[in-house]
């Protein structure tokens, strides 16, 4: 024979975090409909940078495929002439590819990085419904032109030499003028 | 060497006891301390040292701590251990033990890397880099000139030491490794340390590129990312390149290569490590000739000429098999085959079993260029299943005679064998010929100044030929009447070693697979019925044919008059053989080709067959020696000539029982040579030639020609680089016979012979009077086609 408290108390109880949830804030995100901020070192899509004067960062140097646990990055290096200039100094990525099939979004390849090339962004909707559009190229990954850039190639604008760039010594070439 | 009665004493006094480390080592006399280091597992850092180049002690980053040099007293400072030869009792202590060493070594890295640029991400080197590793096992972590603000000093970069080497001064840690080889190996010394000081760098004399057919050695040796190639610079990095050891395909010298590839695509090949057969050197030809087999010519699937429109077109590899063996069917034995230089043993072996037991003729000659019936009397006697001579030999003989050969130009290897000889052990160099040629000079040989086609007499009367001489005879030797009959006499009558050095690489094994037509497969004369029966049983087939086939001329000629209705053809040139396309045109022709060439366009079947990086296979090299490589690359695209024949064979019904260079080799070893009696040596005298080529009167100029390194061969196209590096096409001849001619150096001149005339620069050299030389093949100046083989009269006048 159940007591008193057992038949009448015992089922309102039960439902006690239900009514009390009730009242409390919703955690629920409306993703599709609504996009919340991620914390700011969340580990997104990459980005390829640029310099101020749009020339590339990337040396090709391959530094982020040889990091990658999950071999998900392709590099093919180039030299850069002085009619086709990409990036300053004498070698750039000409071929640059991340499979986001692979990637695993660790953040190795950033690390790896000797030039700053290679960072992450808080983007974060990588999904798709075909393989191809999951290999990213060298062009989904670039940075985006800012005022002021100029779309490579081009000689450089902001230094002598690559040792200018690198050493963040950078200031407006004399002679070139605009590219 | 030495007396063999106390061997016992010679080993007890050559060898030498000392420590390293606190641990006794018995090494032989006159061993470098860094390399006794070695025998117990302590590896000191090193750049300038290396084992086939003479001590320097260049950089002084091996340097270590000896307490006592072993008479009881020490040096008061570490010395550099690559130049210290070990000394009985001596102590020596390394980085290992010796705080001090170790604090010298790393006071010299810092000192080294005080102006080396840290652009290693960029570098070619970056990631196979001894600098790099060094640095972080033997260097300090932080470098007390970057208080200097890290102002280092710089170059502009980079500069080209010839087409194919490029030079980044500031990565240069002045080691001297590569002028090193190029004076003590190579013999090109075309580079040089110049300036002085924290400016010391190599540097090339003004306007003088670094013209060596082995400049590239230089770029794998260089410890820094200083020497780079054009061809491989900023293509990839050296942990994403698969390599794979493999053998050269341009050559016979059986060099030992690494093939490194990404992606399916060769990125490029460097030297293996062969002490017995090419050291750690190849020719640039061997190191940059890749990118002939990825041009946009290569055949990609077989074709079959369509019987309606008469034009090729694509076709199933069932159907093209259908195709061929119909067509062979169709011409009932009237077949001539001629496979071509460039197969592996086991594709050679392919051929001449499908000639015999397919196809059962015995028309089949690989060669193609300039051949007799003597020569091939000369290889079934002679040559096949020999391996009498080997690179050693050429080291520990005496005097080695060349006798139609140019070593630098068609055996690079063996150039470089002969000049270490010479200047080790001063190896005596005679070369039979008409040029004292830049390769000649550089293994200090002297010339028998011979016009071409008295080699035979020049041969037989040189003196002081014994046991200890060796005789190299070159393929080109064929075109002189005698000349091989000769060789082979005074190498019976003196005792002299002799060998045959062909130039392509798939050349000798096509003489042990048989691919000749008085010769079967492993030595069996055709002549000899016990052979035939013995190969018939082998192969379980009733009988192979007795007579003796058509050599390639022969096949050429019949072929014209009809006589033979079907070609079974492979890697040929038919310029070279003469084969006219109207006899192409007319005889069912079956083509295993790499890439589209002037007979695949006529042929009515088209195989595309496999490059040597795309199959495993087996080089025999000129010693006989068996080099056998693994496939690198897998191209569903192209078959092996192997699978090919049997799949023709089969559909033919007589299948030639394999279909995978594996299964070749198994029932080629089953095979085996032949033990019964060989063919005796041809006794051609001089005069009789059988090739008919217009032999030059005394008094008239006769041509004397050679295939140089770099040439216009179709397995050097596709790189800039290297074919800029070729040597000029120039017409040499001593200065009589351009004054003769009315000609000065310099001027341009048109040599007209038997074919038609080409018009070259002059140049005055060392050539006999009499004799004009021209290279045999040159980008646009193919002599051989436009003027006429060596031995032919010739005349040479100003041009317009």
């Amino acid at each position: 024979m159940p007591t008193l408290k057992e038949q009448f108390w015992d089922p309102v109880a039960g439902f006690g975090v239900t009514f009390r949830t009730m009242f409390r804030k919703v955690v629920t995100e409306q993703y599709p409909f609504e996009k919340l901020p991620t914390a700011p070192r969340f580990h997104g899509r990459h980005q390829l940078n640029r310099w101020p004067d749009g020339l590339e960062k990337c040396v090709g140097c391959e530094l982020c495929a040889w990091a990658c646990p999950a071999d998900a990055i392709y590099v093919e290096g180039d030299s850069n002439t002085d009619d086709e200039r990409f990036s300053p100094g004498e070698r750039y990525g000409r071929v640059y590819q991340i499979n986001y099939l692979r990637c695993i979004l660790c953040g190795l390849c950033i690390e790896a990085c000797p030039t700053r090339a290679l960072t992450m962004t808080n983007e974060y909707e990588l999904a798709d419904t075909s393989r191809e559009s999951l290999i990213y190229e060298k062009s989904d990954l670039l940075a985006p032109l800012l005022p002021g850039m100029v779309q490579p190639p081009h000689p450089m604008l902001l230094g002598e030499d690559e040792g200018d760039y690198y050493r963040g010594n950078l200031h407006k070439r004399d002679e070139e003028g605009d590219a | 060497m030495t007396a063999t009665q106390d061997a016992g004493a010679v080993v007890k006094s050559d060898e030498v006891t000392l420590t390293i480390d606190g641990i006794q080592v018995s090494v032989p006399k006159d061993t470098l301390v860094i390399r006794a280091a070695e025998e117990i597992g302590v590896q000191i850092p090193r750049f300038c040292d290396h084992p086939l180049l003479e001590p320097v002690g260049a950089c002084r980053q091996c340097l270590v701590d000896v307490p006592d040099a072993g008479n009881g007293r020490g040096f008061p400072k570490p010395q550099a251990s690559c130049t210290l030869p070990v000394a009985e009792g001596m102590v020596v202590n390394t980085q290992a033990t010796s705080p001090v060493a170790d604090k010298s070594q790393q006071g010299v890295m810092e000192f080294l890397l005080i102006n080396h640029p840290l652009d290693c991400p960029v570098c070619d080197k970056g990631g196979e880099c001894p600098l790099q590793n060094q640095a972080m096992s033997n260097g300090r972590g932080e470098s007390r000139f970057a208080e200097s603000g890290g102002v280092k000093r710089t170059f502009p970069k980079p500069i080209n030491l010839s087409p194919q080497v490029l030079l980044d001064r500031e990565r240069c840690i002045v080691c001297q490794r590569c002028t090193r080889f190029s004076a003590e190996i190579a013999g090109d010394p075309f580079i040089e340390l110049i300036e002085r000081g924290a400016q010391q760098q190599i540097g090339i004399a003004e306007g003088a590129e670094f013209l060596s057919y082995f400049s590239g050695n230089t770029i794998q040796i260089c410890p820094v990312g200083a020497l780079t190639s054009a061809a491989y610079r900023f293509r990839s990095r050296p942990f994403d390149l698969v390599s794979t050891p493999s053998i050269t395909e341009h050559d016979a010298s059986g060099s030992a290569i690494r093939v490194d590839h990404r992606r399916g695509k060769v990125m490029r090949r460097l030297a293996g490590n062969d002490p017995l057969v090419n050291e750690e050197w190849i020719t640039d030809k061997d190191r940059f000739g890749f990118t002939w087999a990825r041009q946009d010519d290569r055949l990609t699937h077989p074709q079959v000429r369509d019987e309606d429109t008469g034009e090729l077109r694509a076709a199933s590899w069932p159907e093209a098999f259908a195709v061929a063996a119909r067509g062979l069917k169709k011409a009932k034995g009237k077949v001539g085959l001629l496979p071509g230089g460039r197969l592996t043993a086991e594709d050679a072996y392919a051929w001449s079993k499908f000639a015999r037991v397919t196809v059962r003729t015995n028309n089949i000659d690989f060669r193609s260029r300039p051949h007799s019936a003597e020569e091939a009397a000369f290889l079934a006697s002679t040559v096949v299943l020999s391996t009498t001579v080997t690179y050693a030999d050429l080291e520990s003989a005496k005097r080695v005679v060349l006798v139609g050969l140019e070593p630098e130009d068609e055996a690079g290897s063996i150039f470089l064998r002969l000049r270490k000889a010479n200047r080790a052990t001063g190896l005596e160099v005679v070369s039979i010929g008409a040029v004292n040629t830049r390769g000649l000079r550089k293994v200090n040989g002297t010339l028998v100044p011979t016009r071409p086609g008295d080699e035979a007499k020049a041969l037989t009367d040189l003196t002081d030929l014994d046991s200890s001489t060796v005789i190299l005879v070159g393929e080109r030797l064929a075109g002189v009447p005698g000349a091989l009959s000769a060789a082979a006499a005074v190498a019976q009558r003196t005792g002299a070693k002799l060998a045959w050095v062909p130039r392509r690489a798939g050349d000798r094994g096509a003489v042990e697979t048989g691919c000749l037509p008085a010769l079967l497969p492993g030595g069996r004369p055709v002549a000899d019925a016990a052979a035939r029966v013995d190969l018939a049983a082998a192969w379980d087939v009733e009988q192979v044919a007795d007579a003796e086939g058509l050599d390639a001329h022969g096949i050429v000629a019949a072929l014209e008059a009809g006589d033979l209705e079907a070609l079974v053809i492979g890697g040929v040139d038919p310029a070279d053989l003469g084969i006219r396309k109207k006899a192409l045109k007319k005889a069912f022709v079956v083509a295993l080709e790499v890439r589209s060439s002037a007979y695949t366009e006529l042929a009515d079947v088209v195989f595309p067959v496999a490059p040597a990086s795309d199959k495993a296979g087996t080089f025999v090299n000129w010693e006989g020696r068996v080099r056998s490589f693994g496939k690198v690359l897998d191209n569903p695209h192209s078959l092996p000539d192997v699978r090919v024949l049997a799949g023709i064979a089969e559909e033919r019904g007589r299948a030639i029982g394999f279909r995978t260079p594996e299964a070749a080799w198994a029932e080629m070893t089953q095979v085996g040579p032949w033990t019964g009696a060989r063919a005796s040596a041809p006794e051609v005298s001089t005069g009789s030639h059988s090739t008919g080529s217009v032999q030059a009167t005394s008094t008239g100029l006769v041509l004397a020609s050679w295939k140089q390194l770099l040439d216009d061969g179709r397995l050097q196209d596709g790189d800039p680089h290297l074919a800029a590096t070729a040597r000029p096409a120039v017409i040499l001849a001593s200065a009589a016979t351009l004054a003769g001619a009315g000609l000065a150096d310099g001027d341009r001149a048109t040599l007209t012979g038997p074919l038609g005339s080409i018009t070259l620069p002059v140049a005055v050299g060392e050539v006999a009077d009499g004799v004009v030389w021209a290279p045999a093949s040159a980008p646009g100046a193919s002599v051989r086609h436009a003027v006429g083989a060596a031995g032919d009269a010739v005349t040479i006048g100003g041009a317009k």
